[in-house]
């Protein structure tokens, strides 16, 4: 399980550096949500992984531990709220800019110099 | 019954106002949320002074949310060196906002809630004694700052606000991961209990511990903008309108507060094997964030791109201090980062109106018409300059030399001495090509444009008149911080006030 999780984390972090490098807001946008992803099972798992462990006193023979599922939950929810917002900023830059570039301009492609 | 509660007030307070602010009576007029917001921010001064003063008496007040003892709740911790910068950000607030009433506050809505929102995400910074709230405070700050740089809307801060917004998005990822690592091998984020507990790390946790530790000095570095991570920062500062600009002016030193915080009570001289972790990067990279800022400076093409270089080299100067990491150096870096914070600020203000009274060319250094108030704004400009590049009679004089006095080790005074004295000589250069471009460099018919307002000036004076103040009551100022820094480095008392029962 630790080795499906941990390969899992990787996958989606790697995946997540790679679009939040790219140079369209778009995927950008799409990257850095995969990271949250990421980010958020990381998380969780530093409390260690547990099976059938539940949470609360008095519920279970197994006990997982309850501070990392309250980190995720205040991560996820700022991660969401960032998230909305710069999907936000991305529409309004393409419509101020006129172009979905992260730097507001795009790079002039090597056929349109020849024209 | 109210001092029980001052540890937590000047974050709570400003949240509360904003809130207020969004309501029906106040909301619906500029002129009630102009008085209000200025109303809330002489309170909160108020409450930072008291805090001061409760804090200069040495005791560190502790403060459990919902009364859950450390290490299970969370924990607002006020010593010397928060109480300091709880006073710095408010009066800092004070100037911009007395700046914005001159009109910037009219180009969108919500400007004022959204400002009394970020104050408390920087006192939170401030306060907190938890990592992971930390974490919370920076993006409470983070969101507050992306909706104010872009506030008034343009293309050019769309631009700037899109690089900000995603590279600080990532910076929140990693530090999130940086968090896991640390809660996984730790098994804490109250940072008192971290710094009792890393002396009992297993050999093979040691180096996770270690890339959690160099992980958070990436994420404040970002924030602080150390060297190759500062390329945000005189852009997105040169976007922002000029109160919002004076208000970032800060945003910088949150991220040297964390430094200083967390790399001296969990990663401090006294970690065992992990003791001093970021001193062997933070030496090289401060002393080129402040070589890098001093060409930066020099190359400048307009006042307020020139004031953003100013505040990466003085990030520069601070981080050098945090390198040498003694309680000496310490003291004077708290003594510079209030001056360069409340001077800079100011800066950005003047930047705006010199630029509003220059017609179009604003304040890029080319000809122009004259301004329309040049002994006002002539002398605000030439006390902050002087300020600024560190030249008596003020307190950028002091707190330079302080600094130097600090590191006069000869092993360290090699580095440290050229570095400072050269992007000094850099500061001056530049400032003083601004001032004579911006004020002596006339052409066309006069200024048609109005002067500015008395209560927008009087943000800028405010934030200048503090220099002075700072060099005549420079020997209780530097008392207070060296005794904050003494403090930040005498852990002991603190873990055993914090944990009475678990320190070891």
């Amino acid at each position: 399980m630790e080795a499906i999780f941990a390969f899992s984390v990787g996958l989606l972090t790697a995946a997540g550096v790679f679009l939040s490098l790219r140079g369209r807001s778009f995927p950008v946008v799409v990257g850095i949500t995969l990271l949250s992803y990421a980010v958020n099972l990381f998380l969780f798992s530093s409390g260690r992984l547990t099976i059938n462990g539940a949470a609360v006193l008095g519920t279970s023979e197994v006990y997982a531990d309850p501070v990392p599922q309250a980190l995720v939950l205040t991560a996820i929810v700022i991660g969401f709220a960032m998230t909305a917002f710069v999907l936000i900023l991305g529409m309004r830059s393409r419509a101020d800019l006129g172009n979905d570039h992260v730097d507001g301009r795009l790079a002039v492609e090597p056929e349109e110099k020849k024209k | 019954m109210i001092q029980q509660h001052l540890t937590l007030l000047p974050v709570i307070f400003p949240l509360i106002m904003g809130a207020l602010l969004l309501l029906p009576p106040i909301t619906n007029s500029l002129a009630r949320q102009r008085n209000v917001a200025l109303a809330a921010c002489l309170v909160l001064i108020a409450l930072s002074v008291w805090m001061v003063q409760v804090a200069s008496s040495g005791s560190i007040q502790l403060y459990y949310l919902g009364d859950w003892k450390p290490p299970f709740g969370i924990l607002f911790v006020a010593d010397r060196t928060s109480a300091l910068m709880v006073l710095l950000s408010s009066s800092l607030t004070l100037g911009a906002l007395l700046y914005a009433t001159g009109g910037d506050d009219k180009t969108g809505m919500f400007f004022y809630p959204l400002f009394l929102f970020q104050i408390a995400g920087i006192n939170g910074a401030f306060l907190t004694g938890d990592l992971f709230n930390l974490f919370v405070f920076f993006e409470v700050l983070l969101i507050a700052s992306y909706s104010l740089l872009i506030h008034g809307g343009g293309k050019q801060r769309t631009q700037a606000a899109m690089h900000y917004v995603i590279l600080n998005l990532v910076g929140s990822a990693f530090f999130l991961f940086a968090l896991g690592i640390l809660y996984g091998t730790l098994g804490t984020l109250n940072m008192a209990d971290m710094a009792s507990r890393i002396h009992q790390l297993q050999p093979d946790e040691q180096a996770l511990v270690k890339a959690g530790g160099l992980l958070l000095l990436v994420v404040f570095g970002l924030k602080s903008a150390l060297l190759p991570l500062q390329f945000w920062l005189p852009r997105t500062y040169s976007a922002a309108s000029a109160p919002v600009a004076a208000l970032f002016a800060i945003m910088t030193k949150v991220g040297i507060y964390s430094i200083l915080r967390v790399h001296t009570l969990v990663f401090g001289p006294e970690a065992g094997d992990l003791a001093n972790l970021i001193q062997p990067w933070l030496w090289p990279l401060s002393l080129l964030t402040l070589t890098i800022g001093a060409v930066g400076a020099l190359a400048s093409p307009s006042l307020r791109m020139l004031a953003a270089n100013l505040v990466i080299i003085s990030v520069g100067t601070l981080l050098i201090a945090a390198a040498i990491a003694t309680p000496q150096a310490i003291a004077a870096a708290l003594y510079y980062l209030v001056h360069s914070t409340l001077i800079a600020a100011a800066l950005f203000l003047l930047a705006d109106a010199i630029g509003e009274q220059r017609g179009k060319p604003g304040d890029r250094f080319v000809s122009a018409r004259r301004v329309q108030q040049p002994i006002l704004l002539g002398s605000a400009f030439f006390i902050a300059a002087l300020s600024l590049a560190g030249l008596p009679p003020f307190s950028g004089f002091v707190g330079k030399l302080m600094l130097l006095q600090a590191s006069s080790e000869p092993s360290i005074a090699s580095w440290v001495w050229p570095a400072l004295l050269i992007s000094s000589l850099a500061a001056i250069i530049a400032l003083a090509r601004a001032g004579t471009s911006l004020f002596w460099r006339v052409s066309g018919e006069n200024s048609a444009s109005e002067p500015a307002a008395v209560l927008k000036l009087s943000g800028v004076w405010l934030l200048l008149i503090c220099s002075p103040l700072m060099v005549i009551f420079a020997g209780s100022i530097t008392e207070y911080t060296r005794l904050a820094a003494e403090q930040l480095f005498n852990i002991q008392p603190t873990l055993e006030l914090i944990l009475p029962q678990g320190a070891k």
